[in-house]
């Protein structure tokens, strides 16, 4: 290998140790310490992440930056890391939210602040893990324990529906994901007693088990994506959440579910996934327009955006299910931009509410009036959102509609209302909150945004624009491992 | 006549123990009233002692003794120090709490150790009736813990329900068993097998026998349908007596159902099978189902005892060495955890205080972070939640399912966990979101605290590091079969 220097395992345990060594500061006279060191570790976080996208080899589908020792022998499970164009954005898109939700939650997190931060940190870490794991145990046990620090995150720091919000998290992901295990345990028996993903894409399997095991992919990825109609948790989840745990939720864990598809339901049930996508194309469908015109209807800005991210999801599925390097790349290009869009659309609304502690639109109105800037920087935010050219919205959005059309006309016909649906619910609420007379008289007092945030969304508007202008940096690391997958999954495994 | 005296060798620990269970009576007589703490330390020494006996006769050889009825293999033996352990952790728990509300006294340690030799005799017993009679020691000195708080109504009456409805498994146990020897004309677990193997055996009789037997297995391992006891036991006995009948006979009653079903009726497991998947099934779904609707968290943890025997016997389904070892990986997680959980419901007990509802556990996380972090972990690892040890021990188990075909049983048992996780997560939703009702401290012991925080890392360092006991039990499993 070009690096023989466990990067992996830095990546991902960094942040861990970091977490921990917050979570030592213990009580909240500490917490200025506190909050320094999660943010040393999540930079540093980020800054071991970066060797990963400059000697990363984007001329083969190959995994690379492999590690591969023992864990326990019993089962043949082994710590086996490894990435490829899929799983190597997705882990840079991580290591870069993590300091920004460290920032965010600065000023406003007052209670219990080490616990705040180092969960932050520890789950970064965790996500990582998902991302580069290549055994089937290691992935699970990465997965699972991703719920845990967001589930007190949600249940500490939340809203007043905080406890039903979590529980709820929790339980929808954890049903999906006990049936991804026994689809694990069934591969592990007929592979003959191997846990590794690669032998799993490998592996022959006659379609009615493909099916099965594909259900049971289908349930873990989808409600974590979240697909129509196993999404009801994620508005909850997001309304309660505090704005660093809606910012993580949207941008880094949905992005979960569609790595998922990439890496287990599309390699390792082929035929399955082929059978039914005409199936999974019509819930991304019904996803992308009925969710749209639910957004539509919200008088709660965070449960807007939250609904606004199934819809941007459902794009990110339909790519999936369309089988041509439009459809994925595009879900792919996708995916990273709604973790920049969305986690920048969040912290405007946290930027909101930190200061008049509402999240409904009605009680706003004329805010450019007194925050100008902080306007200027929703509108770009809310501009990309709905998907304009320039921005790195509309890149994703176009792929997958050039991929759709070539499958099916209407296909794409229904996906391309988005970009009417997504700019009437985006640009509405932004119209009712920004401008308009000055509706409630809280909104004279206030403030425009400090440095801290106007740091934070200056850096977020730059990766918004720089990908909507040039995506090429990233359509260029997973163009081969694309399309590898697409070669692949065209074969039949029966 | 000549008489050639037993190799007493195999049996030394158990001889051992019953000569210091004497001494501990007698010493605590002459002691007195101030000085309880010799019974309590020679009680520790006696274990420590059988630990030693144990561990220095460990060999990966079998020996029997006494006609046959006697067996020490890698298996007891393992088994054996793992109760040791426990009971003596049992001990340093309950330490505080006994003390506080008058129960320290000789008896109480007496009956722990007459209890434990019962479980000693279990795990090694080689004979239908050798194992009876472990039983019945066990089994009478738990009834007596229950009632040792003889002012309180509740414990009287659990002891009772206790009592009268052991007093009929043990009954059922005991036709059974007739049964079988009335089939086969024995009752020794090697000539057993050899006789059902040359079916020169009565199947009818021995099925009847079988579905009695296992009728009584499953009252001691409080599986349903034979479950109904635990819920008033677990919440009328002190919480010291609870933490112990809940750990250590579980390790036991594991060995006992090795010995009956595996080594005993191996041959006849494609009819026990049936019978267990429905005991596991039931027990699942009445376990997880009725605990989501207490508030006793005692009552609470009985059900999820219920429901945790449910999967244990799913290990025993697919018969043979891979789901043993599963099923005796998943009861040592299965203490471990125990251990903890209740030991952290004595931690919020105090003087004149008994923490008795799971809203004791509220704001836990604002009165001590650490105690709260470790009750996470625990309540994590029962909810088999990944990375701790308790998903691995779900997963061996799960793997031995589908490995025997039963994929859908695998299915229905990640479902029942579900619901199961619901009512984990409840504790760990009062501890970390709630606020709480008390501001007093809580202050045990340091033998608590360091044994405490111990084995609420070891759930986790368990998890992450799963193969050394995986590849203990499997070793112990394969070296006694």
């Amino acid at each position: 290998m070009l690096f023989e220097f466990p990067l992996l395992s830095l990546i991902i345990w960094l942040p861990i140790l970091f977490g921990i060594a917050v979570f030592a500061t213990g009580s909240d006279h500490n917490a200025p310490l506190a909050r320094w060191i999660s943010l040393t570790g999540s930079i540093l976080g980020f800054l071991v992440a970066v060797p990963l996208y400059t000697s990363f080899d984007s001329a083969t589908a190959a995994m690379q930056f492999v590690e591969n020792h023992t864990w326990f022998e019993r089962f043949n499970v082994n710590y086996h890391l490894g990435v490829d164009g899929i799983s190597m954005p997705l882990i840079l898109l991580n290591c870069f939210i993590t300091p920004l939700v460290i920032v965010a939650g600065w000023k406003v997190i007052q209670e219990r602040v080490s616990q705040y931060m180092g969960a932050f940190l520890i789950m970064s870490g965790i996500v990582n893990g998902v991302f580069a794991s290549l055994d089937a145990i290691l992935f699970y046990v990465f997965w699972e324990a991703s719920l845990i620090p967001m589930f007190l995150i949600i249940g500490i720091w939340g809203g007043p529906n905080r406890v039903y919000a979590a529980i709820k998290f929790f339980l929808y992901t954890l049903l999906g994901s006990l049936l991804m295990l026994i689809a694990f345990i069934y591969l592990y028996q007929t592979s003959g007693g191997s846990f590794s993903i690669q032998d799993y894409h490998e592996l022959a399997i006659p379609l009615t088990p493909q099916i099965l095991i594909f259900v049971a992919f289908l349930l873990a990825f989808a409600v974590k994506v979240p697909m129509w109609p196993v999404h009801t948790w994620l508005p909850d989840a997001h309304v309660e959440a505090p704005t660093g745990g809606s910012v993580v939720l949207a941008a880094i864990l949905l992005k979960l579910g569609g790595y998922g598809f990439l890496r287990f339901s599309l390699p390792i049930a082929p035929d399955a996934s082929h059978y039914l996508a005409d199936m999974m194309i019509m819930l991304s469908l019904i996803a992308v327009v009925y969710i749209g015109l639910i957004a539509l209807m919200q008088a709660d800005m965070k449960k807007l955006i939250a609904y606004s991210s199934v819809a941007h999801m459902g794009f990110v599925t339909l790519g999936f299910f369309l089988f041509n390097a439009y459809g994925i790349e595009g879900a792919m290009v996708q995916m990273i931009s709604h973790g920049f869009i969305s986690g920048a659309m969040f912290l405007c609304v946290g930027v909101l509410y930190d200061r008049l502690h509402s999240r409904q639109i009605a009680d706003y109105g004329g805010v450019v009036n007194k925050m100008p800037v902080f306007s200027a920087f929703f509108m770009l935010f809310a501009m990309a959102n709905a998907g304009l050219p320039g921005t790195s919205g509309f890149v994703g959005e176009f792929m997958v509609i050039m991929g759709a059309i070539k499958v099916n006309f209407w296909y794409a016909f229904l996906a391309a209302t988005t970009l009417i649906f997504g700019a009437a619910y985006t640009l509405w609420m932004y119209k009712r909150v920004i401008f308009g007379a000055v509706a409630n008289p809280a909104v004279e007092e206030l403030k425009d945004i400090s440095k801290r945030e106007f740091a934070l969304l200056a850096i977020l508007a730059i990766m918004v624009l720089w990908f909507g202008v040039y995506p090429y940096p990233l359509t260029e690391v997973m163009h081969t491992t694309v399309d590898h997958l697409l070669v692949h999954v065209s074969n039949s495994k029966l | 006549m000549n008489f050639i005296p037993p190799d007493f060798a195999p049996a030394s620990s158990e001889i051992f123990m019953l000569i210091m269970v004497c001494v501990v009576m007698l010493a605590d007589l002459t002691a007195g009233e101030n000085r309880r703490y010799v019974a309590y330390l020679l009680t520790q020494v006696t274990l420590l002692g059988c630990a030693l006996l144990t561990f220095l006769s460990f060999s990966t050889e079998t020996s029997q003794t006494f006609s046959g009825m006697y067996v020490d293999d890698t298996m007891a033996d393992m088994l054996k120090l793992m109760v040791y352990g426990t009971v003596s952790a049992v001990l340093i728990y309950s330490h505080a709490y006994i003390s506080d509300r008058g129960m320290l006294k000789g008896e109480f340690f007496s009956l722990i150790l007459f209890a434990t030799l019962g479980m000693m005799v279990m795990i090694s017993a080689s004979h239908f009736l050798t194992l009876y009679i472990g039983l019945e020691l066990l089994s009478l000195s738990l009834y007596a813990l229950v009632a040792l708080r003889r002012d309180s109504v509740m414990a009287t009456e659990a002891a009772m329900k206790f009592f009268v409805l052991g007093a009929l498994a043990s009954g059922f146990l005991l036709y059974g068993m007739s049964m079988v020897y009335g089939a086969t004309g024995t009752l020794q677990v090697s000539q057993l097998a050899q006789v059902i193997q040359s079916e020169a055996s009565n199947k009818e009789v021995l099925v009847i026998g079988l579905v009695f037997i296992v009728a009584g297995i499953s009252f001691k391992l409080s599986a349903a349908p034979f479950h109904m006891w635990a819920p008033d036991v677990y919440q009328g006995a002190p919480t010291a007596v609870t933490l112990f009948i809940g750990s250590a006979p579980k390790l036991a009653a594991f060995g006992f159902v090795m010995r009956l079903l595996v080594e005993g009726l191996g041959e006849m497991a494609a009819d026990w099978q049936g019978m267990l998947v429905i005991l596991a099934v039931m027990s699942m779904a009445i376990g997880n189902i009725a605990a989501i609707a207490q508030t006793n968290i005692k009552r609470m943890l009985a059900y999820s005892t219920i429901s945790h025997m449910g999967f244990l016997l799913l290990g025993f389904i697919s018969a043979d060495a891979n789901g043993y070892s599963a099923a005796l990986f998943y009861v040592i997680a299965y203490v471990l955890m125990t251990l903890g959980t209740f030991a952290m419901i004595m931690l919020l007990c105090r003087s004149g205080f008994e923490a008795e509802n799971i809203s004791d556990f509220k704001g836990l996380s604002k009165r001590n972070t650490w105690y709260a972090f470790i009750a996470l972990l625990l309540m994590l690892s029962l909810a088999g939640i990944p990375p701790m040890i308790g998903f691995y021990a779900k997963l061996a188990v799960l793997q031995a399912v589908v490995n025997a075909g039963y994929v859908w049983l695998a299915v229905a048992a990640v479902l029942f966990s579900l619901i199961g996780a619901f009512y984990y997560l409840r504790i760990i939703k009062l501890m970390y979101f709630d606020e709480p009702e008390t501001d007093e401290p809580i202050l045990p012991n340091s033998d608590v605290k360091i044994l405490l925080s111990a084995n609420g890392l070891a759930i986790l360092a368990l998890g992450i590091f799963p193969q050394a006991l995986m590849g203990l039990s499997l070793y112990a499993i394969q070296n006694s079969m």
